[in-house]
């Protein structure tokens, strides 16, 4: 979602990097032109203006840095602004000593509410919590079922009656305490924040529940009236924090930022797909530093550790630098890599990826396809791909379901992967320092304070072609 | 991927099932909440069941004298934000507070810079020094670009094809619900497809509206080909006897290649059978920002867009972002969204929104 602002600040800095002194008639410009950004963003015309000046009065009373040009300076005084803005800390839920956990979702219609309501109590479930689920949206035609299909595919009991949204929720929270569920997760209707009879309803409901998390639902996509809402929702709600929905679009997300500004409450989880389990924490530090086009290695560096096991990841690695790369193991690794998301996700995080490559859409589909020849294909084929001919070709075609050409296609390709990580063997040992990526029209110079710098205890993961750029995603595709 | 999440949604769809059925109960009391609008739609109902041909002239009158009612109420609150332009003279001010107020609706700084540069060349042609003369010349200047457009529904065709479409969450089905009820008291028979076979519960959602507004529905699996479902009720339609057929598809965002793909196909089945889709009508939330520009954009690639239905106008969102997709690829706002109710779906008034745009 912020890739096309870090696209539009990336163009602004690349100008300006190569400026060894920053002029004021300078600073001004380079003002007008985030400006221009953050309002292309959708980020509220007054939150822009108080950011513009937030920034300009840093620049004016900066000492100077040796480390820094002037002009990194600026990006650093940019960097450390937009992260404030976003929110500093990523939130923290903390649980009462008295169970169960209340959290309140509230939003506009279309929002996103039902959706997110199963995919935080799915979050929830991940934590080790018990969640339950309450339908208190009465009057949009078939939101309870909506929610109760969602409900049953993620095991989580859905609490509605036809009766009164504020009776709903209270009966729903008592139905938790009866059935020892930790957590309640209440989905209200859709209303206007204008709507003043639908705004007393939900803070009525707020009262009747007392809800220790209270989370507006937010559209990525909103445009200047994000401000209007987040103020009227905070106003009877008095908020924790913000669900930011359809970050997966490909809207520049500026709501995130005029809304947290406005309420004053962190974005607290971020909605990135369709699929139920796409819904994670929000890590302001992390997106500021997207948006400046620095990456998100932090949370690719975390993802890969979660689902790539350490010695796997070294065995794999020791393997490439002898260059026995295998088949066999580049199907492990797409395996690996599709379990820590989408590819797209993941591009997206890689520090310096050029801009073009960020917008391709890599097509999921294609790793499936890939999956599909290596699984026709004997093991002695694995192993020794160069024995593949013509007619070994059209079976594995006719076995994966895909054209001979495509079966040619990967094995070129993975020929050429093969040759890339033997160059790369034959040179410097990969994990000896991070490389500047080879794709990567500039590297982060800049250091955003206490992101890229923190490096997790373990040993520094290997994931070929990830961490050092050399492997071409969209070779893939 | 495509595989998985077709078994994803065949998974779902099982699940659906059975939740449904647990459902059917609760489902009948819900509808028994909405009684109220039930009864009012009872009273439609009845005038829409004799059809009477004069009701066409008196209709726009009555949807105008709505649509600035409406936007009346939701605006009182914002009202006399150019109070402060009136009261000095024209100066660089102003029109930065026009800019402003253009920025602020969504309209986008291209869109503002471009409008207020036509803006001050006719100003100064017209040596206008006096700012709420000028306001008003904005006002008429952005009804002029925004009007003057047929926004008649096509209806040649037997069946003809209404086709919705959008990002997630705007507010498709309940349209097509608005709409059909429209349609119907018109005395055209209707039949409601529901094309969105991904959401949890999307079907009973337009099967609801379709029970309120008289509309008959055609429905597939849960997780079903919307191509073919979408086939199916045409092809229903056309044995019936049944003139319009409207089709909701599932929200998909623009950047959704795959998605955007289907879309495409859904479009070219529609026309291969005995229908003919006369509308393709990309449903944009009000409170859209910038990103509406894309949707258009790509949509209208995907599926040949012949109008826009702007929803959630009743709120406190301007919906700017129509004049940029007016104004770059020229499709046309035809309706407009004013609330929950079945009669809330109205005819767009150039003057009126443009009037809005600054209240």
């Amino acid at each position: 979602m912020f890739d096309s602002l870090s696209n539009r600040f990336e163009g602004i800095f690349k100008r300006w990097r190569g400026l060894g002194t920053l002029r004021e008639s300078d600073v001004d410009e380079v003002l007008r032109e985030i400006r221009l950004a953050l309002l292309e963003a959708d980020v509220n015309l007054h939150v822009v203006r108080g950011f513009q000046e937030r920034v300009r009065q840093r620049c004016v009373g900066a000492e100077v840095h040796k480390a820094l040009n002037p002009v990194e300076q600026v990006i650093k005084f940019v960097h450390e602004e937009l992260i404030a803005t976003l929110g500093g800390e990523t939130l923290e839920i903390t649980h009462p000593a008295k169970p169960p956990t209340v959290v309140l979702l509230a939003g506009l219609q279309g929002s996103g509410k039902t959706t997110n309501a199963a995919k935080l109590a799915s979050w929830f479930k991940q934590q080790g919590r018990n969640p339950m689920l309450v339908g208190a949206d009465l009057r949009r035609p078939a939101a309870v079922e909506q929610l109760r299909t969602l409900g049953a595919s993620i095991g989580v009991p859905v609490f509605s009656e036809p009766s009164d949204p504020v009776k709903v929720a209270r009966l729903g929270v008592a139905e938790a305490v009866a059935s020892s569920r930790d957590v309640v997760i209440c989905d209200t209707a859709g209303r206007l924040a204008i709507d003043e009879e639908m705004m007393e309803q939900v803070g009525q409901i707020s009262d009747a529940i007392e809800p220790h998390y209270k989370f507006l639902v937010v559209d990525a996509m909103t445009g200047q009236d994000a401000v209007t809402t987040a103020e009227s929702f905070h106003a009877v709600l008095a908020l924790d924090g913000v669900i930011l929905t359809k970050v997966d679009g490909d809207a520049r997300g500026g709501a995130a930022l005029s809304v947290k500004e406005v309420v004053g409450r962190p974005i607290a989880f971020s909605s990135t797909g369709e699929k139920i389990d796409e819904f994670e924490l929000f890590h302001p530090d992390r997106v500021a530093s997207r948006i400046l086009g620095m990456g998100d290695a932090l949370t690719l560096i975390e993802k890969a550790e979660q689902v790539y096991e350490e010695a796997e990841a070294e065995a794999a690695a020791a393997k490439l630098l002898e260059g026995e790369f295998t088949l066999e193991d580049f199907l492990d690794q797409m395996r690996q890599l599709k379990k820590m998301g989408s590819l797209q996700d993941l591009v997206g995080m890689l520090p310096g990826t050029p801009p073009e490559l960020r917008k391709a859409e890599i097509e999921d589909e294609k790793i499936a396809q890939v999956e599909a020849i290596i699984c026709s294909m004997t093991p002695q084929e694995r192993a020794t791909p160069r024995i593949v001919d013509g007619s070994r070709r059209q079976r594995i075609a006719s076995g994966s379901g895909t054209r001979p050409s495509e079966v040619s296609q990967l094995l070129r390709q993975f020929s050429e992967v093969q040759r890339m990580m033997k160059k790369m063997g034959g040179g410097k040992r990969p994990g000896s320092g991070r490389k500047k990526p080879k794709k990567g029209r500039r590297g982060s110079r800049v250091t955003p304070p206490g992101s890229q710098q923190k490096k997790p205890g373990k040993p520094k993961l290997t994931l070929p072609g990830l961490e050092d750029g050399e492997f071409d995603l969209s070779s893939l595709r | 991927m495509a595989l998985r999440r077709r078994r994803k949604r065949d998974e779902q769809a099982a699940v659906e099932q059975e939740a449904v059925e647990q459902a059917a109960v609760e489902q009948e009391a819900v509808e028994q909440a909405a009684v109220e609008q039930e009864a009012e739609l009872a009273v439609e109902a009845e005038v829409g069941s004799t059809p009477v041909e004069e009701e066409d002239e008196s209709e726009p009158e009555s949807e105008r004298a709505s649509f600035r009612n409406r936007l009346a109420t939701a605006r009182g609150t914002f009202s006399g934000f150019l109070a402060s332009v009136a009261s000095r003279g024209v100066d660089d001010a102003t029109w930065e507070e026009l800019e402003d107020a253009l920025v602020l609706a969504d309209a986008g700084v291209g869109t503002a810079t471009s409008v207020l540069d036509r803006l001050k060349e006719r100003a100064k042609a017209e040596k206008i020094a006096d700012p709420e003369a000028l306001v008003a010349m904005l006002k008429s200047q952005l009804a002029e670009d925004l009007g003057g457009r047929d926004l008649e529904l096509g209806t040649d065709g037997s069946p003809a094809v209404w086709l919705f479409v959008g990002v997630n969450g705007v507010g498709k089905t309940t349209t097509i619900g608005k709409l059909a009820a429209r349609e119907v008291r018109g005395g055209r028979k209707v039949v409601l497809a529901a094309g969105d076979t991904f959401r949890a519960a999307a079907a009973e959602q337009l099967g609801m509206w379709a029970d309120r507004s008289g509309a008959e529905l055609v429905r597939g699996a849960a997780g079903a080909d919307p191509s073919s479902v979408i086939y199916d009720a045409i092809e229903h339609a056309a044995s019936a006897g049944v003139p319009l057929v409207m089709a909701d598809t599932a929200g998909r965002l623009q950047n959704r290649t795959n998605l955007m793909e289907e879309l495409a196909k859904i479009h070219r089945v529609a026309g291969k059978g005995p229908g003919t889709v006369t509308e393709v009508l990309l449903v944009i939330d009000a409170s859209t920002g910038q990103n509406g520009l894309a949707q258009a954009r790509r949509f209208t690639e995907s599926a040949e867009l012949t109008g826009v239905v702007l929803t959630k106008l009743d709120g406190s969102a301007k919906g700017g972002i129509v004049m940029a997709v007016q104004n770059e690829l020229d499709v046309p706002v035809k309706l407009v969204g004013l609330g929950e109710g079945l009669d809330d779906l109205v005819e767009f008034d150039a003057a009126e929104f443009a009037e809005a745009l600054f209240s």
